[in-house]
């Protein structure tokens, strides 16, 4: 899942400015990944340090002169370059504190934009489509500059991207209604021009952004009818002249009516766009939303309100979204992962818990850079960056002939020599992605031996493999089934707790495995009685009523028509609090892990169906028992750090009843348990219908409170009675 | 159904001053209680708690400490070390005396009335005899270093216990000596204020006194022995007042967290009849410090900083009578600080220390009910008027056509002519009052103008004719009875034909002023009048009472009108009572003079005159309910009684012409912002 975090404010925008005019023209990258250029329109250049949210440096031109590019940080000589009044190139370093008096030399064009480059020269792109490199236009500041573009033709946007140290300049532009793409190379100078499509009825591109990956222009581009399409550029086009490009439709944004506007797109990481100005959904008209998108499962990701209305002005750096709103410029930090299916689909496991530790199935390579990048000294460049990167690559790639040793060792030892041998692997850093891989390896190779010879289970050491919490069920598939088989329910819990992606054919399995089990059979087992209240029993810690909160009064209160039966009988109460459980300890830590694992109800639904009637109102018995502990609390989780919540248990009792209803039905034995589950079903709905009330009332409340704004003079009608 | 325009007024900045000190007379049943800016005020208490006279303040008199003599001698001592009489007939100090003593700080009297002590800066307590007329020093008691800031009088008269910084003194009253020194706690290290200031000390009957100190404890001690028997920590601040009931069972001490702290004469166990101090109950009324409590026979009452008297009624003291047992807060004086020029639309507010004169505003859209409408034209200050000399204002009118001004103060009456002319102001001073003019209790000019009504001492009236040249004496009218009480009430009749007063002895005199004759005395009724007006049309006079009852009364026929008798039949509707404010103010509609007006702090209310009373014992309806009935059920239902509750807490009501209200509200809001900064409370989570 991609995620929004709490965003702060870097500062605000200079009053007085349109609507449609944020008053900022652009924001670069400076010196540290924590520095930001902003651009203000009009006269100022301000450099921030991100974290601190404090301005470093800051330089305004003379009034009556304008700044009319954004301000770019020229990564070789640490200056920074700008253009003022189109024309004139201003150059100047930290330490200069006038603008006035730095540097400046007249072109004999009107610049577009400034693009800069890490590690070479900056560009600077003409209004008029040409190109040139900063040192060969500062040499001769008045050289005659050609016209690439035709009349009447405007550029709308441009970026830049580094291709084999090569430079390469993208830019669009917009010709009555046409759009055409230019791509600009350096050394050789070339120049291919790509015509764009319009969408038809008026749809136009409003906002692009561009990523190069694999010797390839991944171009996205949102039109004003809130399509975002892809283009794909490439670097070394076949034919010559004007060409058109495809597109293909990547997204529809949900626009409910009329078009967009103000809107930008920006991608980022891991198929991932970032779009401010449309809505999330076309329920709500409201614009004003940043929203981050997945493009490869066209879902919505994470969004937040913008306060203030968006200007449709984005930028992404370092891993935060820079949005102006309102009045201010926000940043948000933001983080993408990498996209799967489970995570479109919000299935990933929970990881609330365990937040601190590493996402399992997957290698951070941003901590990886990171710690190396924190032991570089500040002033290296790219450069040195990369061969760093190529080193540690190496060292690691010594690594892998030791998992084959491993491997290669493995085959033919006895269960208890397994231990011995994986031990030196084990006991290695758990942070090399070589480590992962062979991981996986390693258990495929000892589940097939497991398989193969029916002696050979070295449960010590699976147990330390699922411990690793590297291990996916995809990744080694028959792992939970070979602990069910081989009735290992500690090995099975810490599967169903490691692993996040357990198929619910499995689950079910284990279910059927966890409730067939007899109690007794399950003493000599060692399980993880974490999720499990320990204060087992007649639930007297759970007892006291909080906040004047009464189940049992909730229920008393019904229009039952035997109102007093639920006092007399205590045991057929739902909500008896002395209500013990059906299952052992043991055999409820199990069964909690279950109730924990995450699923999708329709491919649960078939195999629940599997379940014999009896084991299904033993279950249905246990997550009654499960909700009345925990609904006696105001907390919705029981106690012990991996316990079911109350949603997850609710969902698995409607399940159960969607799978068995008319066995259920016809089983003697459960119409107690669903006359106890139908009347709780009743309090439900009579306690959200009361919440309901309060909501209505708590509404008026406030719709009073505006009303009682009164100033010192005011003249009301009233009419008396 | 009646529909109005409001003009909705929230710019009168009236700001009650805070309570000092008070004296509770239990025989009179009377409170008398100073105020900061050395005003004085007495209510009565079997009277709904009614503001029964308002002594006016002084910029130089800072009161410290007030003192019952009999039920009808009142003394203050203050900062400025005088002793201040008051003539309770003519509402001014009687004399002042100067004790040379500096800043005098405490003052208490034994309970023979014969003697008064003062506490002085200076470290002396000084005796005075108390005579008939006057007081007189007798002597002095040994002084001691550090001033004198509480003394009590044991019962007997022959001790006084004087608290002073860090230590309490016994003395003894015939030789003036020292005979006991009681050192108090400076309470713990590093504390708000090193030196320990006894606040307040009493002497009881059995030789035990109870101190109050600025660090917040209470303590009792043994007076022989000098030593401390029992030390109750009731405040983190400073315990600023302290009160023994008649009785002396129960103590009631005031802190600076606006907490009030009851301690009762119990015995611990049941049966037995040892008995200790306990502290019992607290109650926080109070947003400031508590400067004044005392306690009468049911309740206790407090008034600090924060201004207002909190009389709050011990349950198990009281008989149930529910509209006893709640708890009181007086706020706003129960006169009113605003007149009203109704076809100017001008509006009069009367300041200790100046006048506001203001033209309402005005719009013009019209609207339908609940609609507030735009205001095109703003409400405007027109004048400010300062007063001259050190004392306040204590009444004020404007006439009708909005020309005249007057006010008065204890000493003196201004007169002033208003010319105003588009946007231009004038202000003229009238200076040759004629020489009966000394200082009014109550001003009131005629329906058209013309004629000016200064109630003065002794219950006299005088008629001051007006006119652009000069201003001229024309008549005195003197009461048939003889009573010399305060006029606190004047109404003149639309016609100019009639001149009612009303004085503090419940006299209400109708005066003809044609004949420039004594016309009639109404019966006496056992309740002050708060309010009274008369009819434009019938020349009735309608009186409201501070128990909350309204009489109508024929001028003409000398008796009760039957709508009054009716009214009693029926019983003045149940609501009423709910509200403890008297009504202040009643007026008529001019479009529509069958409807009359009234209103006190928390409601205003139409009656109309010309609709059925019947009913009134059913519901009553708010101005909301008939709303949702259906048309056929509404006449039924009409009932004489009208109430607005929307507007609170109100200062003035007023119907102008063409169905417009002027409402001046002052939300307490308003009032507790302009208030300093309570003493800081460590409240949970912040």
């Amino acid at each position: 899942m991609a995620a929004l975090y709490e965003g702060f404010t870097l500062c605000g925008l200079a009053a007085g400015k349109s609507r449609e005019n944020s008053g900022l023209l652009g924001i670069e990258p400076g010196r540290d990944p924590d520095h930001v250029i902003v651009t203000g329109a009009g006269r100022t250049v301000t450099v921030y340090k991100v974290s601190d949210q404090k301005p470093l440096g800051s330089w305004a031109a003379k009034q009556g002169q304008a700044v009319t590019c954004p301000a770019v940080l020229h990564g070789q000589t640490g200056e920074y370059v700008a253009v003022q009044d189109s024309k004139v190139l201003r150059i100047w370093r930290d330490e200069d504190i006038n603008f006035e008096k730095v540097f400046k030399a007249t072109l004999s064009a009107a610049v577009s934009r400034i693009h800069a480059l890490p590690s070479l020269e900056p560009l600077v792109l003409f209004q008029r489509g040409a190109v040139r490199q900063l040192d060969a236009l500062l040499a001769a500041p008045q050289q005659a500059v050609e016209e690439v573009l035709s009349e009447d033709e405007v550029i709308r946007w441009s970026s830049c991207f580094l291709e084999a140290e090569q430079p390469l300049l993208l830019f669009s532009t917009e010709k009555s209604g046409e759009c055409f793409l230019y791509l600009q190379k350096l050394k050789p100078n070339v120049l291919h021009k790509y015509s764009i499509d319009s969408e038809g009825k008026g749809a136009c591109p409003i906002s692009f952004t561009a990523t190069l990956e694999n010797k390839c222009i991944t171009l996205m581009c949102l039109y004003s009818s809130g399509c975002v399409y892809k283009l794909l550029v490439s670097l070394h086009p076949s034919v010559e002249g004007e060409q058109h490009l495809p597109k293909s439709l990547l997204l529809k944004l949900p626009v409910s009516e009329g078009v967009l506007s103000r809107a930008a797109i920006t991608s980022l990481e891991e198929g991932h766009i970032a779009i401010v100005g449309s809505p999330h959904s076309a329920s709500t008209g409201d614009r004003d939303f940043l929203c981050i998108w997945n493009t490869n499962f066209q879902t919505l990701q994470a969004s937040k309100e913008l306060a203030g209305g968006a200007y449709g002005q984005l930028w992404c750096n370092a891993g935060k979204l820079y949005v102006t709103h309102g009045k201010v410029l926000t940043v948000l930090p933001y983080r993408c992962e990498m996209s799967s299916l489970a995570a479109a689909l919000g299935k990933l496991k929970q990881t609330s818990t365990q937040e601190v530790t590493l996402s399992p199935s997957e290698l951070n390579w941003n901590s990886l850079l990171h710690e190396e990048t924190a032991l570089q000294p500040r002033t290296g460049g790219a450069g040195m960056r990369t061969r760093n990167s190529k080193q540690s690559l190496t060292s690691q790639a010594t690594l892998s002939p030791t998992i084959n040793q491993v491997l290669e060792d493995l085959k033919g030892v006895s269960s208890e020599e397994v231990e011995e041998v994986l031990e030196p692997f084990l006991s290695c850093s758990p942070v090399s992605p070589q480590f992962q891989l062979g991981l996986s390896h390693i258990t495929v190779e000892l589940l097939k031996r497991c398989q193969a010879d029916p002696g050979f289970y070295p449960q010590t050491v699976l147990a330390r493999l699922a411990q690793t919490g590297r291990l996916s069920h995809s990744s080694c598939p028959g792992f939970l089934m070979l602990a069910l088989e081989k009735r290992d329910y500690f090995l099975a819990q810490l599967c169903l707790q490691q692993f996040p992606d357990v198929p619910e054919a499995v689950t079910c399995a284990c279910l059927k495995a966890f409730l067939s089990v007899a109690d007794a059979d399950l003493v000599p087992v060692n399980v993880d009685l974490e999720g499990v209240s320990l204060v087992d029993g007649p639930g007297h810690s759970l007892e006291g009523v909080q906040n004047g909160f009464s189940p049992v009064l909730l229920e008393e209160d019904g229009c039952d028509v035997q109102l007093a039966a639920p006092k007399l009988d205590q045991s057929s109460s739902w909500i008896d609090m002395s209500l013990t459980s059906p299952v052992g300890l043991k055999k409820s830590a199990l069964l909690n892990e279950i109730l924990r694992s995450s699923y999708s109800e329709s491919f649960l639904l078939p195999h629940l169906k599997d379940l014999s009637s009896r084991q299904v109102i033993l279950f249905l018995r246990y997550l009654q028992y499960l909700y009345v502990r925990s609904s006696g609390d105001v907390y919705t989780q029981l106690p012990g750090l991996r316990a079911p919540t109350v949603t997850q248990i609710m969902d698995w009792v409607s399940l159960l009843l969607d799978a068995h209803f008319t066995v259920l039905i016809m089983a003697p034995e459960a119409k107690g348990l669903l006359t106890q589950l139908h009347r709780f079903v009743r309090s439900q709905v009579r306690l959200y219908s009361e919440l309901g009330k309060i909501q209505g009332t708590l509404q008026e409340l406030g719709k009073i409170n505006k009303e009682q704004e009164i100033g010192l003079y005011s003249i009301e009608v009233i009419e008396l009675f | 159904m009646v529909e109005f325009k409001v003009h909705r007024v929230r710019f009168f900045d009236y700001m009650p001053s805070g309570i000092r000190c008070m004296a509770f007379h239990s025989k009179a049943d009377r409170l008398a209680l100073a105020r900061l800016d050395g005003s004085v005020e007495i209510i009565n208490f079997s009277n709904n708690y009614f503001q029964e006279k308002v002594i006016p303040g002084n910029d130089s008199r800072s009161i410290e400490a007030i003192c019952w003599v009999g039920c009808d001698r009142l003394f203050t001592a203050g900062l400025n070390g005088e002793i201040v009489e008051f003539d309770l007939e003519r509402l001014c100090p009687k004399y002042t005396l100067d004790a040379f003593g500096g800043p005098i700080w405490t003052a208490a009297c034994n309970s023979e009335e014969t003697h008064f002590a003062f506490g002085c800066e200076d470290g002396s307590v000084k005796l005075f005899e108390i005579l008939p007329d006057k007081i007189q020093f007798e002597r002095n008691l040994d002084r001691q270093k550090g001033r004198i800031l509480s003394l009590s009088w044991h019962k007997s008269g022959t001790l006084i216990a004087a608290g002073s910084l860090d230590v309490i003194r016994v003395f003894d009253v015939k030789s003036g000596h020292s005979v006991q020194r009681i050192l108090v706690d400076k309470g713990p290290a590093g504390t708000h204020n090193k030196d320990c200031v006894v606040w307040n000390v009493a002497f009881l009957s059995d030789y035990t006194i109870v101190s109050g100190d600025s660090v917040g404890k209470v303590q009792i001690w043994d007076a022989n022995k000098g030593t401390l028997i029992k030390t109750h920590l009731v405040s983190k601040w400073d315990v600023l007042s302290l009160s023994v009931s008649e009785n002396e069972d129960s103590i009631v001490a005031g802190t600076s967290e606006g907490t009030v702290v009851q301690f009762q004469l119990l015995s611990p166990t049941i049966g037995d009849t040892e008995t200790q101090w306990i502290r019992t109950r607290t109650f926080k009324h109070h947003t400031h410090d508590v400067r004044a409590v005392t306690e009468t026979k049911t309740a206790v009452v407090s008034g600090g900083l924060d201004t207002q008297l909190v009389i709050c009624s011990l349950l198990d003291k009281v008989e149930v009578k529910p509209s006893e047992s709640v708890l009181r807060k007086v706020i706003f004086p129960h006169r009113t600080l605003v007149s009203c020029a109704k076809k100017p639309g001008l509006l009069l507010f009367q300041f200790p220390d100046q006048l506001e004169l203001w033209r309402l505003g005005g719009t013009d859209t019209v609207g339908k009910p609940g609609e507030s409408l735009p205001v095109t034209r703003k409400p405007e200050k027109l004048l400010q008027l300062k007063r001259k000399g050190d004392d306040h204002i204590c009444c004020s009118t404007i006439s009708e056509c909005g020309q005249w001004i007057a006010y008065s103060t204890v000493t003196s009456i201004r007169l002033y002519q208003l010319q105003c002319e588009s946007n231009n102001i004038s202000i003229t001073k009238v200076s040759k009052l004629p020489k009966v003019l000394r200082s009014a209790h109550q001003l009131q000019f005629s329906a058209d103008s013309s004629k000016l009504f200064v109630a003065s001492e002794q219950a006299t009236i005088h008629v001051i004719s007006l006119s652009r040249s000069e201003c001229k004496h024309v008549h005195t009218f003197k009461p048939k009875s003889g009573s010399s009480a305060p006029v606190h009430l004047l109404a003149a009749s639309a016609d100019g034909q009639w001149l009612t007063s009303a004085n503090r002895h419940c006299e209400i005199n109708v005066y003809n002023l044609k004949k420039l004759k004594h016309h009639c005395m109404l019966p006496v009724y056992n309740s002050l009048p708060s309010a009274m007006a008369i009819h434009p049309e019938t020349n009735n006079l309608l009186i409201a009472h501070a128990d909350q009852q309204i009489f109508e009364f024929s001028t003409v026929d000398k008796q009760y009108t039957d709508w009054s008798r009716k009214l009693h039949k029926e019983g003045f509707h149940k609501c009423r009572i709910k509200w403890h404010t008297p009504i202040t103010h009643i007026t008529f509609n001019p479009s529509a003079p069958s409807q009359v007006m009234l209103h006190d702090t928390y409601m205003f209310c139409i009656i109309d005159q010309s609709l059925p009373l019947d009913g009134l014992k059913a519901q009553f309806y708010s101005q909301l309910t008939p709303k949702d009935m259906s048309e056929t059920d509404r006449p039924s239902k009409t009932n004489a009684f009208k109430m607005c509750t929307k507007y609170q807490p109100l200062l003035h009501v007023n119907v102008l012409e063409d169905d417009w209200l002027v409402v001046v509200e002052r939300p307490l809001i308003d009032i507790h912002s302009q208030l300093p900064a309570p003493v800081r409370q460590k409240k949970f989570g912040t």
